[in-house]
Order: structure tokens, then C-alpha cells, then sequence
């Protein structure tokens, strides 16, 4: 096979989540009242770009064939923590952004170590640690509330030269810092190639848990990044449950519609975010079509359950019906 | 497994003893520990009435992990538990606003939608072959989004029927609270199907090997379907009885169940993995769960402590018991 008939294979799921976004996009902003406008893309990319970064959390861990039921609740942890940390002076405020990078990386690496060194089945575990970690975050924030240094905020959820969402510069950054070099490495591969074949990469001497305990540990540094994003948005805190299980919810639906096989080894982070920004227009698309709010979560569900059906497209594929238990 | 011969009970004790699951034994003895941490806290932990009590609460988490139980059985997973709760409870309770024949049918009514999104699962998992945490995960979401739509975001007006009540708070017979009877009722079928039926039989192959249960004959598809369906329908079974607890049903009240069902299940040594598990290890995950959350109420832990003293001991008993074999 031609080299960039081989590229398009691999990259058929990035593709195809990048045109449904282009497409809802255009039906998006054409049906829009301000029409395409700067703001219009701002406003919209600050939201997506949240989905965006717990989606790539997501990614991480499903691609190892794993899955994290506690991204949301890291998020939200992290969320509660920044609007304790990130404030005061600049020596402050930076020190309270890394600790809330570390914070997410730890939270991750406890997934990875319980769930690789600990032997437990991920679903499990991870719903036991994220209960632990939503507690963490209603004890640093009983009630919603708490405050952000607001010159950062404003700085990154604002416009470049009054074009370029900042936030989508950041999106970019982390891609290049962390999802690139990862998925380059021995361990990335290593991720890989544990979620395709555990024990094949075993005998072939991969270092699977080093691997597999990277992605959680990364998974849960994005979450974070996530979480300080949304500080950043809201200026304040808030331990919310339901706010917590709905990204959890909404990043398993970024990752299937951005082309990440849920059996793992398959997909990319890129996708997962094309897959986050497509589903939040998705969900936007009700408010410029006048619908009730009410609908929305009914809508998001209908969507969710659709994407992870058309996966069942390939038993028509299956020749021997054993391969259905596969 | 041999049939057992009828014998005196000193005959019997030693194999049944032999024959008990480790992880069953660690969660009984569990219990005793926590019951011994409570009476330290309070005298009254160990009087029989707070004790029946507790039963009585046990008893919706028993229902509910009855039917995550038959899943987890499978290999599978059923984690729009929340949501069928909640449909269970405001349908029933919808259903009784409609005159008498509404009053009568309310709890059939509630029990069927429950069953109907065990359907949709079922034939997600069976049919289509869709990961079972990923299928039930989406129709929570589109249950909660109809009953958003239908509720308009607030909890229902409507309250629980006469009967609804009286399952859940009454006494049939006096002392025994109608709860823990139900409890008995719905257990006592379940060890039935399990290990006198060819379902039951069916259940734990293919939870061992689904590929071999299917070359021996068993249309393993219609099992798989059957146990989601029954699954939904004593989630929402268990959200009837809450409603007829709480004589009304709320927007979030199965959002305490995901957990607490999972976990009674494994700790009751249920393999997650599927094709291993006794029904009386559920019953003692059910008791260790309730008796944990009434401990942590009795010392008057606020919810945030309670969350996270929650999630460490699911994770250390799962670590104490609950591990994968070693791939190598």
C-alpha cells in the first residue's frame, strides 16, 4: 500500500470527526443570529475546548483498552482546587497552576497504579476513586464559590490580536507538549500496543505498564488542565456531582465520535477533540434552532446512543459468528 | 457441584465450611467488625429494632444489586442503574395520577419501563455487540434526558400510591418490615434461577466463556438480553419501593445506587470478570454497605468524608480480594 493511502487509513476516524464538525460548524454559525463573528468562534471554542481537554484525558486510557470513569471528578477536583491556588502574584498564581497540574497527575497515576499494579478491573476502580476524589472536592468547596487571578483568565479565554481565541492556542500547545511527544515515545507506543494486544506486546518485550501507567497519569494531568480552564471561565469553584458525571459522560461521546476504538489501540488524540468540538456544537445547535433547554440533555443522550451504535456497522463484516464474542 | 445428602448439621458444618467462598467469609466477617466498631459507637447499634431497620434500608440496595448481580454474572456491567431508578419511581408515581386503573397498574407500570430500558441494553450488548459500559452509560443519558423533558428539570409532584407505601414502610408480618420480605421473596427467586434452572446455568457459562456456552447450544444472545431486561426491571422495581420510602420520587435519588450496587456485588465476591459469584456473597456485600453507610451517618460524617471513606474501602477490599489473576 502507497504510503498516503496507508496515512488515510489510519487517519479515516480523525478525518471523518474533523468534516462533522466543519459541517455542524457552518450549520452552526450560518443559523447563528451574529452570524460568523469572532466572538461567535470565541464564545464556542471556550466551551468546546473544555470538553476538549477531559475528552484527550479520555483518549489516554481508552486507547490502552482501559477506560476512566474518573476523568469528570478529577476535573471537578482540580476545578475546586485552582479556585483555592491560582491567585495573588505572579510567583503565586504559577505555583498554584503547577499545583494543580500535579494534583491531576497524581489523581491519575493512583488510577494507573491501582488499576495496572493493583490488578482491579478499570470500570471499578475508577467509579471507587472518582466517589474519592469528588469527596476531596466537596470538602475544599462546600459550597460553590472561591476566586482566580483574573488577569490569567481574562488573558487565556480571551482573543489573540482580537481574532484567535486564546483558548484554542492553548488546545494547540498542549497538543504539541504532551499528545505529540507521547504518542511518539517508546511508552506511547507502548499504550498502543498494549490496547491492540496485551499479550502479543508482552512477548514482543514492550514496556506495557510503564505504557499503560503513563496514560492514566497524562489522562489525569489533562483532566486537570481541564478543570483549570474551567476556573478560568467561571472564576469560581463548584463541586458538582452532575456536572462531574456529565464530562465523563460527554468525553466517552467525544472519544467514540472522534474515531477512538473503545476496544483500545485504535485512534488519536486529535480526533477525540474534533470528537468534543463536535458534540458541544451538536448540543448548540438546539439554542439556534429555538428548541427548548429542556431537550438538551434528551438530545445529547440520542446522540451518544447513535455514535456508539454505528460501531455495530462492522458485524456485517463477520463472516464466522464466532467472532462475535471477540 | 454434588448434591448434598441430608445429614445432621454437625455432618454438614465442616464441608460447608470447606466448600464457602474466602471472599463470602471476609465480607461476613467484615460485617462482624463493622457491627462491633458500631455498638462501640452507640448502644442502641445492636438493638433489634435499629437492626430491622437497617435490613429495611438494605433491602432497596438488595433488590437493585440483585439485578447488577445476574449482569455482573455475565462479564457485563449495568451502569444505568441511576437513571432506571429514577424512571421506576416517577413513572409508578406518574402513573397513579390517572384515576383508579392508573392506582392499580402504577407499579406494573413503573416495573415495565424499567424492563424496557434493560431492553435497549440487552440488545445493544447481544445484538449489537456494543462494550455494556459504554450501551448502558448512553441510555442513563437518554432516560435522564426523557425524564428532564418530562419532569421540565424539577422533581415530579406527583406521589407514591397507597400500595407503593405499604411494600416499602408496612408490616405484613408484624415485626418483619414488607421491604426485607420483598428482599427475601425477589433473593430467594434469584437462587433459584441461578442454581436450578438452565438459565441460571446458562448465566454463569457464559460469563465463563461466552464463545463456549454458544458452541454448546445456548442461544447466548437471548440470555444476554434476558438478564439486561431483568436487570432494568429491579433497578426500576428498586425506584418504586424508594418512591413508596420516600412517598414521593426525585430527580437524582438513583445516583446513590451505581456505586453501592457494583460494590456490594464484588464485595460479596462476584468475579467482575463474570462466571463466578454466589447470590448469599451479594447479600452480605449488601448488608457490609448498608451497615458502612449507617456507621458513617451514625458518626455524623459529612457527605464529603463519607464519599471518600466510601471509595478507599470499595478499593482496599477490592485489592484484599477482588484481583485479576496475574496475566503471567
Amino acid at each position: 500500500m502507497k504510503d498516503w493511502r496507508y496515512w488515510l487509513a489510519e487517519q479515516r476516524g480523525t478525518l471523518l470527526a474533523f468534516g462533522i464538525f466543519i459541517v455542524m460548524f457552518t450549520i452552526y454559525t450560518s443559523n447563528h443570529p451574529a452570524g460568523f463573528t469572532a466572538n461567535v468562534v470565541q464564545t464556542a471554542s471556550n466551551k468546546g475546548v473544555l470538553l476538549a481537554f477531559v475528552a484527550m484525558a479520555q483518549t489516554l486510557v481508552v486507547i490502552t483498552a482501559g477506560i476512566d470513569l474518573s476523568v469528570g471528578m478529577i476535573f471537578t477536583l482540580t476545578n475546586c482546587l485552582a479556585s483555592w491556588l491560582v491567585i495573588g502574584t505572579g510567583i503565586e498564581t504559577a505555583f498554584g497552576v503547577v499545583a494543580v497540574l500535579g494534583t491531576g497527575l497524581l489523581c491519575g497515576a493512583i488510577n494507573g497504579a491501582i488499576v495496572i499494579y493493583g490488578r482491579l478491573q478499570p470500570i471499578v476502580a475508577t467509579i471507587a476513586t472518582g466517589a474519592v476524589y469528588f469527596g476531596i472536592a466537596l470538602l475544599l468547596r462546600p459550597f460553590p464559590g472561591g476566586s482566580v487571578n483574573e488577569d490569567l483568565a481574562d488573558a487565556l479565554t480571551g482573543r489573540l490580536f482580537g481574532v484567535v481565541p486564546a483558548s484554542l492556542v492553548v488546545l494547540l500547545a498542549v497538543v504539541l507538549l504532551v499528545w505529540v511527544p507521547f504518542s511518539r515515545s517508546v511508552l506511547g507506543r507502548a499504550a498502543y500496543a498494549a490496547g491492540s494486544s496485551e499479550m502479543a506486546a508482552y512477548m514482543s518485550g514492550v514496556p506495557i505498564r510503564r505504557g499503560k501507567f503513563a496514560a492514566y497519569a497524562l489522562g489525569g494531568l489533562l483532566a486537570a488542565i481541564g478543570g483549570l480552564f474551567l476556573t478560568f471561565f467561571t472564576y469560581t469553584g463548584d463541586a458538582a456531582y452532575a456536572s462531574g458525571n456529565a464530562y465523563t459522560l460527554f468525553s466517552i461521546a467525544a472519544v467514540v465520535l472522534g474515531g477512538v476504538s473503545l476496544f483500545g489501540g485504535k485512534g488519536s488524540a486529535i480526533g477525540a477533540i474534533f470528537g468534543a468540538l463536535a458534540f458541544r456544537t451538536i448540543g448548540d445547535l438546539l439554542f439556534v434552532f429555538d428548541f427548548d433547554p429542556l431537550w438538551q440533555p434528551l438530545f445529547q443522550g440520542v446522540i451518544l446512543l447513535i455514535a456508539v451504535s454505528l460501531g455495530a456497522f462492522a458485524l456485517f463484516r463477520v463472516r464466522n459468528r464466532l467472532e462475535w464474542f471477540l | 457441584m454434588s448434591e448434598t445428602t441430608i445429614g445432621g448439621i454437625a455432618g454438614r458444618m465442616p464441608k460447608f465450611i470447606r466448600r464457602a467462598d474466602p471472599a463470602v467469609l471476609t465480607a461476613f466477617a467484615c460485617i462482624v467488625l463493622l457491627l462491633f466498631v458500631g455498638s462501640l459507637y452507640s448502644r442502641s447499634f445492636l438493638s433489634p429494632e435499629y437492626l430491622l431497620q437497617q435490613l429495611k434500608v438494605a433491602s432497596f440496595l438488595g433488590v437493585i444489586a440483585t439485578g447488577m448481580m445476574l449482569v455482573i454474572l455475565l462479564g457485563q456491567i449495568d451502569l444505568s442503574v441511576p437513571w432506571s431508578v429514577a424512571v421506576g419511581a416517577m413513572m409508578a408515581s406518574a402513573m397513579a395520577a390517572f384515576g383508579p386503573v392508573g392506582v392499580a397498574l402504577a407499579i406494573p407500570f413503573g416495573i415495565f419501563c424499567g424492563v424496557l430500558i434493560g431492553i435497549v441494553n440487552g440488545i445493544g450488548v447481544a445484538y449489537l455487540r456494543i462494550p455494556s459500559m459504554i450501551i448502558t452509560l448512553a441510555t442513563n443519558a437518554v432516560a435522564q434526558g426523557l425524564m428532564v423533558v418530562y419532569t421540565g428539570g424539577f422533581s415530579p409532584q406527583d406521589s407514591a400510591t397507597r400500595a407503593m407505601r405499604y411494600l416499602a414502610t408496612g408490616f405484613a408480618i408484624p415485626g418483619v418490615p414488607n421491604a426485607v420480605i420483598i428482599w427475601a421473596l425477589i433473593g430467594a427467586a434469584m437462587v433459584f434461577v441461578l442454581t436450578r434452572t438452565g438459565f441460571g446455568r446458562a448465566v454463569y457459562g457464559i460469563g465463563n466463556r461466552e464463545r463456549a456456552a454458544y458452541l454448546s447450544g445456548i442461544d447466548t444472545r437471548r440470555v444476554v438480553m434476558i438478564a439486561f431486561a431483568v436487570s432494568g426491571g429491579l433497578s426500576a422495581f428498586g425506584g418504586v419501593l424508594l418512591a413508596g420510602y420516600a412517598s414521593k420520587a426525585a430527580q437524582s435519588m438513583g445516583d446513590a445506587y451505581l456505586l453501592p450496587s457494583i460494590a456490594a456485588v464484588v464485595l460479596g465476591g462476584t468475579s467482575i470478570l463474570g462466571g463466578r459469584g454466589s447470590y448469599l456473597g451479594t447479600v452480605a456485600g449488601v448488608i457490609l454497605i448498608t451497615l458502612l453507610q449507617s456507621i458513617l451517618s451514625v458518626m455524623q460524617m459529612p457527605e464529603a468524608g463519607r464519599q471518600i471513606i466510601y471509595g478507599v474501602v470499595i478499593v482496599a477490599m477490592l485489592l484484599l480480594y477482588g484481583r485479576a489473576p496475574a496475566s503471567r
